[in-house]
């Protein structure tokens, strides 16, 4: 007898999901399955990285499948009157076909679970080829085998610097003693990146088992995950997902029958962001003040409580597990001559298709943000995109066909970074960029190198001044000065890399420094003391709205006359011109 | 007061489970905030004697990072993210209207206890942006207009 599968409904509960509603989705979901007495299966799931399209929601059923975007709790009685009940699709519901078209210019290893499996499920994990790699490594492989299989991979650490993984795994291993540490650095802080919290919220089985192999390889038994804390999704999907590792037997003593035995922890970071960086990660988790200290020794010989120690990011690990299974030449396949397999990127700002995507390297950025991202949102203008946060830079349009790889970003002046990609148009000021970033690692630095310490303070102050109208004809060389001896004389990547965000908008944008300087004019509008709210008499046509939405009593005008902006009472918030729906209200110098 | 008593005796069964453990101080501390909602003098003391640690240690540890807080906080935290795409998308000012509603700056927290404001690093909800979280509750896509009625929910 043919069995009719049973219909699923899948709705996406990563942080975007949440944050979109998808709670009160799935609840009026389960509403509506309970009231009816329905025989279907209500799951959850991670990010599927379409966060433009969040809330979410899959119904497969054997009439077909739908995704469904921005689902509201409203729409679930039509979805489920129509699709559950009735087998036909909701079309004007449906996420539109050349959205999910997009997916299918991804290339998608690390995200390979991500929004299809349970993120809190084993099992689903299992299903989908989980744990059979550890298998293999443990069963098949030696760990010098699993080392060079690793190496021939390709595969650079994800973190940022782009350090060949397995030539770490080999210093590890080589490293005597016989307690070695494996850590999984899940400290991502770039502002603007969230591969690392999607993966770790979306499969954090993926994670664990590229640990698992990892610590196998190099002989560690011992190891530990730092979270940040302001993950708090990731760290309860992580526990979880440890304790049902613990039940299987994948953590604890004789893994899978083997020799090789493992314990695992989570650490809570507390909010640092220099502690990313490795030397300062494990001081913090020693129970320290997360500061970095010289190396060598490096990390392999002299880590975590002075013993041998490997730390590889979340991206990094989630790969493992599927070089393992596919080989290192399937991996080195994708890519470009040294910078082998996919890159996950996070994009955000001022593009259409927001969200996560996958895809293999040396795709061009233009590639990456008008194919794959689709372009700039609000019909406005690419100007820069900024990879790598505050240690990155802003690489103009000029340069869009620049291959993803590590040599070619580095060439621009930004570097790959984490995989943070904010995308940004002509509305943005890139002085206030800079100032923004210089903000960031100004207060972030942990105060060990005076260049670090004082000098990052001093080129903010530079930028404060020239975002104000205020600056100097020196500064820009000032700037440069102060630049080169931050980099020179730093202990850490944050403070070598901490002006890498103004010497790149020096470099590319140096006209919008000199007309803040020189004209006392910002030529994005952006920078408050430097524009005016101006009403443009054409257009106006009294409608009241700015009126009624400025928080300074600045506009005035009587019901369909002109309204006029008092320029001494404005206090250039710009809500009247986000209201403004003639676009009646314009930005205008200052000076 | 038996809160208070309460607390002291979780406070205590804290200690004990960190006493010997290496690494243990930071995780005390989170579990003390946890319990207190912030680290008194009075409670860094406590902690210094009960893992055996210099009280300047402790201090140097919490004023390190950002986590901790040294006064007490309203009855809800309100994380104003300002990430990179936050920022750009308008994040300076969903704050500033924020911080004139409750009437605080941020890092600051209202007369009667309700709300502290402060600004984060980045909350990586990054494609959500501008985005601002209220104890567990994340909104994202905010504009101006919304910031009352959020605030209105609690």
């Amino acid at each position: 007898m043919y069995m009719m599968e049973k219909v699923r409904i899948i709705v996406g509960l990563g942080s975007c999901g949440i944050a979109a509603g998808g709670k009160k989705v799935y609840e009026r979901f389960k509403q509506e399955i309970d009231s009816r007495g329905l025989d279907v299966i209500l799951e959850e799931t991670g990010c599927r990285g379409m966060c433009y399209h969040e809330v979410l929601v899959d119904v497969v059923s054997p009439y077909g499948r739908g995704p469904y975007g921005h689902v509201t709790p409203e729409m679930v009685k039509e979805i489920v009157d129509t699709h559950v009940l009735d087998g036909y699709v909701v079309p004007e519901f449906l996420v539109p076909l050349e959205d999910r078209m997009s997916l299918y210019k991804q290339q998608r290893i690390v995200l390979r679970n991500c929004g299809e499996i349970s993120p809190e499920s084993i099992d689903e994990y299992i299903s989908n080829n989980g744990y059979q790699a550890l298998e293999k490594a443990l069963k098949q492989m030696s760990p010098e085998e699993v080392i060079d299989e690793i190496t021939r991979s390709g595969l650079r650490g994800r973190g940022g610097a782009g350090f060949p993984t397995g030539v770490k795994w080999g210093f590890a291993s080589k490293s005597l003693g016989n307690e070695k540490y494996f850590i999984c650095n899940a400290d991502e802080g770039d502002p603007g990146a969230f591969m690392d919290r999607s993966i770790l919220e979306s499969d954090p089985h993926s994670v664990i088992e590229g640990m698992l192999i990892g610590s196998y390889a190099i002989g560690a038994n011992h190891g530990y995950i730092y979270v940040r804390a302001e993950y708090p999704l990731a760290i309860q999907r992580l526990k979880i997902a440890i304790q049902q590792a613990k039940d299987r037997g994948f953590i604890g003593e004789h893994i899978t029958g083997s020799d090789f035995g493992f314990e695992l922890e989570i650490k809570e970071g507390a909010g640092a962001f220099v502690c990313g960086e490795e030397t300062a990660l494990i001081s913090s988790i020693e129970g320290n003040r997360g500061m970095p200290r010289l190396r060598p020794p490096f990390p392999a010989i002299c880590g975590l409580y002075g013993k041998p120690t490997n730390i590889n990011n979340v991206e990094t690990l989630a790969n493992i597990p599927w070089i393992i299974m596919e080989g290192a030449k399937a991996y080195a396949s994708f890519g470009t001559e040294k910078s082998k397999g996919t890159k996950v990127f996070a994009l955000a700002g001022k593009i259409r298709r927001g969200g996560l995507v996958e895809v293999a390297m040396g795709m061009s950025l233009r590639d990456v943000i008008f194919d794959v991202g689709d372009g700039i949102a609000g019909g406005h203008e690419f100007k820069a995109v900024q990879l790598g946060g505050p240690s990155g830079g802003c690489i103009p349009a000029s340069l869009l066909d620049t291959p993803v790889d590590y040599e070619s970003i580095n060439q621009t002046g930004a570097i790959m970074g984490s995989g943070g990609m904010v995308v940004m148009d002509e509305t943005i000021c890139m002085v206030d960029i800079a100032r923004f970033f210089l903000n960031f690692t100004q207060n972030e630095s942990c105060g060990k190198c005076t260049f670090c310490r004082i000098g990052t303070r001093r080129m903010l102050e530079i930028l404060e001044r020239i975002v104000a109208g205020n600056g100097d004809q020196n500064d820009i060389e000032l700037l440069e000065e102060l630049a080169q001896s931050i980099g020179k004389t730093s202990l850490c990547g944050l403070g070598q890399t901490a002006p890498n965000p103004v010497l790149t908008t020096l470099k590319y944008f140096r006209d919008e420094y000199e007309s803040h300087i020189r004209d006392r004019r910002c030529l994005a509008k952006a920078c408050k003391e430097l524009i005016s709210f101006a009403i443009i008499d054409e257009q106006c046509k009294g409608c009241g709205l700015c009126i009624k939405v400025c928080p300074a009593e600045a506009v005035t005008g009587e019901k369909k006359k002109l309204h006029v902006i008092d320029a001494d009472k404005c206090v250039r918030c710009g809500q009247c011109v986000a209201k403004c729906k003639l676009g009646a209200i314009a930005r205008v110098d200052r000076y | 007061m038996c809160t208070c008593i309460e607390k002291q005796q979780k406070l205590g069964l804290i200690l004990s489970e960190y006493q010997n453990k290496s690494g243990g101080l930071i995780p005390v501390l989170q579990k003390a905030q946890g319990l207190y909602g912030y680290l008194s003098e009075d409670i860094m003391f406590k902690v210094a004697d009960g893992l055996g640690v210099k009280p300047s240690v402790v201090y140097g540890v919490a004023t390190f990072y950002t986590q901790f807080r040294f006064s007490p906080v309203g009855e809800h935290i309100i994380r104003a993210c300002h990430g990179t795409a936050c920022h750009v998308s308008g994040a300076e000012n969903i704050t500033r209207i924020m911080a004139d509603k409750l009437g605080v700056e941020p890092g600051k927290t209202t007369a009667d206890m309700k709300f502290t404001l402060d600004r984060v690093a980045c909350l990586g909800c990054c494609s959500l942006a501008p985005v601002v979280m209220v104890d567990s509750d994340v909104y994202g896509r905010l504009d101006e207009a919304r910031v009352e009625e959020i605030l209105g929910n609690y």
